[in-house]
């Protein structure tokens, strides 16, 4: 057994806890938003971690070097896109209407909006007076 | 930043494409070589005007520098980031204190200001919930105090980007401008 076997076998090891923290974070946290928190970024560094480590492993065991190629690509696609599809995932939610958590400290993104409406609106009330 | 010329749009585009074919085929045989290229040059062709702005400035010996200085950097964010939510998961008072934060950014390419939006997903406690010109609104698992207090909205803002997203800024800044 060789030293790279033995990395890729301790990453898997590691990648598999990450994905059993991200799946108790789901039923842990008490809103949406914070299961998102947790959920993205442990499933995230948990699939970096299998992926490169079934890599390693393969390469270790014998198998040809493309292996670690491959998956260290597969692990950079990944990489890249998990935090866009999270972050189209809480603004979705966030948009239709889901609250926060009564715990919750402070909201900018309401205010903001608010703000906004309110830029709009008067814009155009100035518009109907104008005409 | 100026756009760059539809020829150095392309080779950028090509590059990048060429790369990417090696790292996925993962083989240096001289029909894959060739395969690739012709692939390469007919997908930049078709899609060299939506892929890029700066063209081969991208490919400026500091950005390439900064931008691989850049992943061990991140890579190590992130790892902290992991042991932060393994902690709040696991304590059994389960520390949460949560809230929707308001950050600028000093980016101006919109490339920058998606890879500090990745950037800060996956980094400790915050995610990214909306991004508005430079306002970034973000969802912060523990609000601190010293923003928690802040006396007006300015402070607030400052602070907020002291801790969320300057770390990043030195980076992205010289990688996308």
């Amino acid at each position: 057994m060789s030293v790279l076997a033995i990395i890729g076998e301790v990453l898997v090891l590691i990648g598999t806890f990450f994905y059993f923290l991200s799946a108790l974070g789901l039923i842990r946290m008490p809103d949406v938003y914070n299961r998102m928190q947790t959920s993205t970024k442990s499933a995230t560094l948990g699939s970096l971690g299998v992926i490169v480590g079934t890599g390693l492993w393969a390469v270790g065991k014998g198998y040809s070097p493309a292996w670690i190629v491959q998956t260290v690509a597969v692990a950079g696609f990944l990489l890249l896109t998990n935090p866009i599809s999270a972050h189209a995932l809480i603004r979705a939610a966030y948009k239709r209407g889901i609250p926060l958590w009564h715990g919750s400290v402070v909201d900018k993104y309401a205010e903001h909006l608010a703000s906004k409406a309110q830029v709009e609106e008067a814009s155009e009330t100035s518009e109907e007076v104008s005409e | 930043m100026e756009e760059a010329s539809r020829a150095s749009k392309f080779a950028y585009t090509f590059i990048v494409l060429f790369i990417l074919w090696l790292v996925v085929t993962a083989s240096l045989d001289s029909q894959e070589l060739i395969t690739g290229a012709v692939i390469a040059l007919i997908v930049a062709a078709l899609t060299h005007d939506v892929f890029t702005k700066a063209g081969l400035a991208n490919l400026h010996p500091k950005r390439v520098a900064y931008a691989i200085a850049y992943i061990p950097y991140f890579l190590w964010a992130m790892i902290m980031a992991n042991l932060d939510v393994a902690y709040r998961v696991l304590h059994p008072a389960r520390p949460i204190r949560p809230g929707i934060v308001k950050c600028k950014t000093v980016l101006n390419s919109d490339t920058g200001k998606l890879s500090l939006a990745n950037s800060i997903t996956l980094t400790p406690g915050t995610i990214t919930l909306d991004v508005d010109e430079d306002d970034y609104f973000i969802h912060w698992i523990w609000v601190p105090d010293e923003v928690l207090n802040a006396k007006d909205d300015s402070e607030h803002v400052e602070k907020a980007s002291e801790a969320i997203t300057r770390p990043f800024e030195k980076f992205l800044r010289v990688i996308f401008g």
